[in-house]
This record gives C-alpha cells, sequence and structure tokens, in this order.
C-alpha cells in the first residue's frame, strides 16, 4: 500500500490514465459514425454497398489491433507519408484514434446489426407499405429500435475499446498507461506489483461504472415486445 | 465432404505430432553435466543478439568468459532472453543462474536482487546518420525527430536537459528505430552508447554514427539471485580476470567493428568490481521518471 502511495506520488498516473479516456472519447464517437454508416450500408438496397460493407467489416473484424496500430505509424506515416499535424505528438494521436475506430467501427456495426435483426420484418414492410423511403425507413423505424435493442454490445464494445486503447502505444503514443506502466517497471523494479495493481485497480474502477450504465440503460430502452 | 474434413484434421495433426518431435530432437542433443542458464538480451545487436542458434554481442562474450571460469564449457550454458521488464523476476524465481543483458545497477533494483560487476561503463548517447553534419551534440536536436523505443525514459531526458522542442518517437523496437532513421523520418535515434555502436556495427557500411559525447552514465552489472555472495566473488575474479588478459578490450573491439566507436575511456575498462559494497547510485532513478 506504501509502495502504491509512493509511485503515486512520483508518477503522473492520472495523467495517463486521462490520455485513455480522451483516446477511447474520441475513438468512441468516430466509430459510432461510421458503424452507422457501414450498419446503413449492410441493409441498403444496392448490392454493391452491402458487399463493400460486409467485405470491410470481415477485413477489420479479423485483423489484430496491433497490426492496425504499426500499420498506421509504420505504414501509413512512414512509408506513405500520411500525416494529421507536423507535430509528432499529436499526429501519432490522431493516427491511433484512426487506428482505433476503424477497428471499432466495425464491431459496433455488428452490434447495431444484432440490434436490427431484433426489429420485426413487419416494422420495415409497414414502413415501405406507407411510402416511406429507404433512409425514412432506417433512420426513423429501424434503426432507433435497432439502437435499444443493441446497448449491451454497444457498451461491451465500449468497454472492449477503452481496454484496446493502450495499443496506442504501438503507434508511438507515449503518454497512455501501458507506455507507462513499462517505465514505471524499469525503474521500480522492486515494486513491480504495486505498479501493476495501481494499473488493475484503475481499469476496474474505470470499467465498473460503464459496466452498470449499460445494463441499466439496456433494461430502461429495451423495446418491449 | 466429410472424408476431406476427416484428412485435413489428419494432416493437421500429423503436423503437430511432427512440430513436436523436433522439439524433442534438439533438447536430447544436449551435452549431459550441470548446466548453466543464463539470462541476455536476444534483440540487441553488437550487445545481446540471437541469430539462429548463434548468440553474439559483448555482453554475450562476458556471460561466456564468466561461465568458462566458473568452470562450465560453452556447451553447458543454457541461454534464455531475459527482457527489461523480466529481470528481475527471472533471478527471484531462480529461473536464470546470473543477467547480462545491459542490466543498469541502480539502489532500486538493488533492493530485489544483487550485482557483481560493473563490467562496462555505458552512457546515453546519440545514434545519427553518418551524412547527417547538422548533429553535433545533444543540444543540436531542437526541431529534430527523435526515436526511442517504448517504455524508455531516455528520449525524454534529452527533451528535459538538452532540447526543448524535440519531437520524439517511441518504436517497439531499437531495429525499428535504426529503419525510421535510415528513411530519414527521424533524425536520431537514443540510448546507451554501446547499443547504438552494436546497431550501427550490424547495419555496416558506415552509413550511421555514435555521436560519442555520452551524456548519462550507466553502470552494466551482471545481475545475480539476492544472497549469492559466493557467485558474486567468483564473477567479479573472472571479471578482473577478463579485463587483464585483454579478453574485454578483444571482445569490445569485435562487436563494435565497423564503427569508430570507443567507449568512454575515463570510465572504462572497469577497475574496481564492487558493484555489492559501493554506494554510487549511478542513475538517478526518478529524476527523469515524471
Amino acid at each position: 500500500m506504501q509502495a502504491m502511495l509512493t509511485l503515486l506520488s512520483q508518477y503522473d498516473v492520472l495523467g495517463a490514465f486521462w490520455v485513455n479516456i480522451q483516446l477511447t472519447l474520441w475513438s468512441a464517437l468516430f466509430s459510432l459514425i461510421l458503424g452507422v454508416v457501414l450498419v446503413m450500408m449492410r441493409i441498403s438496397p444496392i448490392p454493391s454497398l452491402r458487399a463493400f460493407a460486409s467485405g470491410f467489416v470481415e477485413f477489420f473484424k479479423n485483423m489484430p489491433l496491433t497490426i492496425i496500430m504499426v500499420f498506421m505509424l509504420l505504414g501509413a506515416f512512414v512509408q506513405l507519408r500520411f500525416q494529421f499535424s507536423s507535430t509528432f505528438s499529436s499526429n501519432f494521436y490522431w493516427l491511433a484514434i484512426t487506428g482505433l475506430s476503424l477497428y471499432t467501427s466495425v464491431f459496433v456495426c455488428e452490434s447495431l446489426r444484432s440490434g436490427i435483426n431484433t426489429v420485426p420484418l413487419g416494422q420495415a414492410e409497414a414502413a415501405r407499405s406507407l411510402g416511406l423511403g429507404f433512409f425514412q425507413t432506417a433512420g426513423l423505424i429501424v434503426l432507433p429500435q435497432a439502437f435499444r435493442g443493441s446497448v449491451a454490445p454497444l457498451g461491451n464494445t465500449l468497454i472492449a475499446l477503452l481496454k484496446n486503447s493502450t495499443v496506442a502505444a504501438a503507434c508511438s503514443v507515449a503518454t497512455e498507461t501501458s507506455t507507462l506502466m513499462k517505465t514505471m517497471i524499469e525503474y521500480n523494479a522492486s515494486s513491480i506489483v504495486a505498479v501493476f495493481m495501481i494499473f488493475a485497480i484503475g481499469y476496474v474502477i474505470l470499467i465498473i461504472p460503464i459496466g452498470l450504465l449499460t445494463t441499466w440503460l439496456s433494461n430502461t430502452l429495451a423495446v418491449r415486445r | 465432404m466429410n472424408r476431406l474434413a476427416k484428412r485435413i484434421v489428419a494432416a493437421a495433426a500429423a503436423v503437430v505430432s511432427l512440430v513436436a518431435m523436433t522439439g524433442c530432437g534438439s533438447s536430447s542433443e544436449e551435452t549431459s553435466g550441470p548446466k548453466i542458464t543464463i539470462g541476455i538480451k536476444f534483440d540487441q545487436p553488437g550487445v545481446g543478439y540471437k541469430q539462429g542458434n548463434e548468440y553474439t554481442g559483448f555482453d554475450v562474450d562476458v556471460a561466456r568468459y564468466v561461465a568458462k571460469k566458473l568452470g562450465y564449457s560453452e556447451k553447458q550454458i543454457i541461454w534464455k532472453e531475459a527482457p527489461s521488464a523480466q529481470r528481475e523476476a527471472l533471478l527471484q524465481n531462480g529461473d536464470v543462474d546470473f543477467i547480462a543483458a545491459s542490466y543498469s545497477i541502480t539502489e532500486d533494483r538493488k533492493k530485489v536482487v544483487d550485482f557483481a560487476g560493473p563490467y562496462f561503463y555505458a552512457g546515453q548517447d546519440l545514434l545519427v546518420r553518418s551524412d547527417d553534419t547538422s548533429i553535433k551534440s545533444a543540444k543540436d536536436l531542437n526541431g529534430k525527430n527523435l526515436c526511442t523505443v517504448s517504455g524508455s525514459t531516455s528520449a525524454q531526458v534529452v527533451k528535459d536537459n538538452f532540447a526543448k522542442s524535440v519531437q520524439i518517437m517511441e518504436l517497439s523496437g531499437y531495429a525499428e528505430c535504426v529503419t525510421a532513421l535510415i528513411s530519414g523520418t527521424v533524425d536520431a535515434v537514443t540510448t546507451d552508447d554501446i547499443i547504438l555502436a552494436g546497431l550501427a556495427s550490424a547495419k555496416g557500411g558506415g552509413v550511421l554514427k555514435v555521436l560519442g559525447q555520452p551524456f548519462t552514465k550507466e553502470t552494466y552489472g551482471i545481475g545475480v539471485k539476492k544472497g549469492s555472495t559466493q557467485l558474486i566473488k567468483q564473477i567479479n575474479d573472472a571479471l578482473a580476470e577478463m579485463v587483464s588478459d585483454g579478453s574485454w578490450q578483444k571482445a569490445l573491439d569485435a562487436e563494435t567493428s565497423g564503427t569508430d566507436y570507443s567507449p568512454n575511456k575515463e570510465w572504462n575498462p572497469p577497475t574496481k568490481f564492487d558493484a555489492e559494497d559501493s554506494d554510487e547510485t549511478v542513475r538517478t532513478d526518478t529524476a527523469s521518471a515524471k
């Protein structure tokens, strides 16, 4: 306990967690947008869009996140010279968010698709018979119900995203928790257990409320049929 | 269809058992008799490096010499990878007999393991492209890009003390940093000078050079399990002999050939092997950590 307090006063642990939270929030926003676009493509009446979206989803779903992150750094930045900013730190930050968003968006898409499966086919048929077009049917009838039905899987995706944000270290984001943990082990080898406990407890503290919130939301929002 | 599936399963089983058998073969080939397990780095050319079944590097040469003096032949040595974060655990659990893996002696580490040596004094330095004349010291890094491996604070030391506006890139290994350096993405790589010299030597052709102006002092010791007083004495005797009979210098020259690197003359070669008694903390453990 004493060792943990000493470590906490020596290192900016909260700052490191804040970096992970920021990475998570930005990636959650972008992956939600991209995920909705993907799921719209997957239920669209145009075969080429459906094929593209399912190809995209299968590709990123089966790709390890570390490889995506290393690609963002060594492929997109070092080889292809793609950069968000000429400042290294913010460039790597946004490259990491791009990688996380691409990876997470396909899980958002799959979660929403499971939500769409809970909406009875009759709903869409009724909407079409009232004369609503594709976007109106999707936006007004199907997706709102799908969102309410997929709160739990979306919450799990968010939890996974928060934990995955530590992989940003592979994209040279040096201020986040897993990098700080490595540094602390390097310089405080005598209190390795305390170092480990700090980060384990930190993530548990962050993640338990997300889990409770999604369970509650999922019960409250679910469409009773 | 069913037959096809069976055939695939059978083929997979065959491959798995084949792999398992190769495992048996290689372990039974080793000679009998007492063994010594030594922890080294596998990924630092010139310091501790594994290529196929060959182990090379200055740390490996030192370990080999020490093992010989302890009475173990080359064939009785079992090399084990000792990544930075696992070194203390490997010693505490008795997984290795000693560790020679660019292991700096620090007060904090002395709380959990004991050290023999030191066998080398390194210092943090910069590796740059040979044709780049704009970087002559760490102060010239303002506005330049610097690479190091993630979890190491060496780049932060440069930023805090020498060049406020240096940009830092952290990659998973030094080999990646060298690739980034050659491609021009970064202008310098920083870590201990002997590791940099090993990288420059491995690259060959004089493409890269070590600046030769170390700005920290790292004391490499041989880590042993806490309380191994007898072993420490034996290792220290072996190290003293290695320096006096010239093997130390020969090993160093061989591992950094092709570069005009020479270690800091004031400190090297070490003359006193008193890591356990000396209170000298060489690395300020927390100054750069925050």
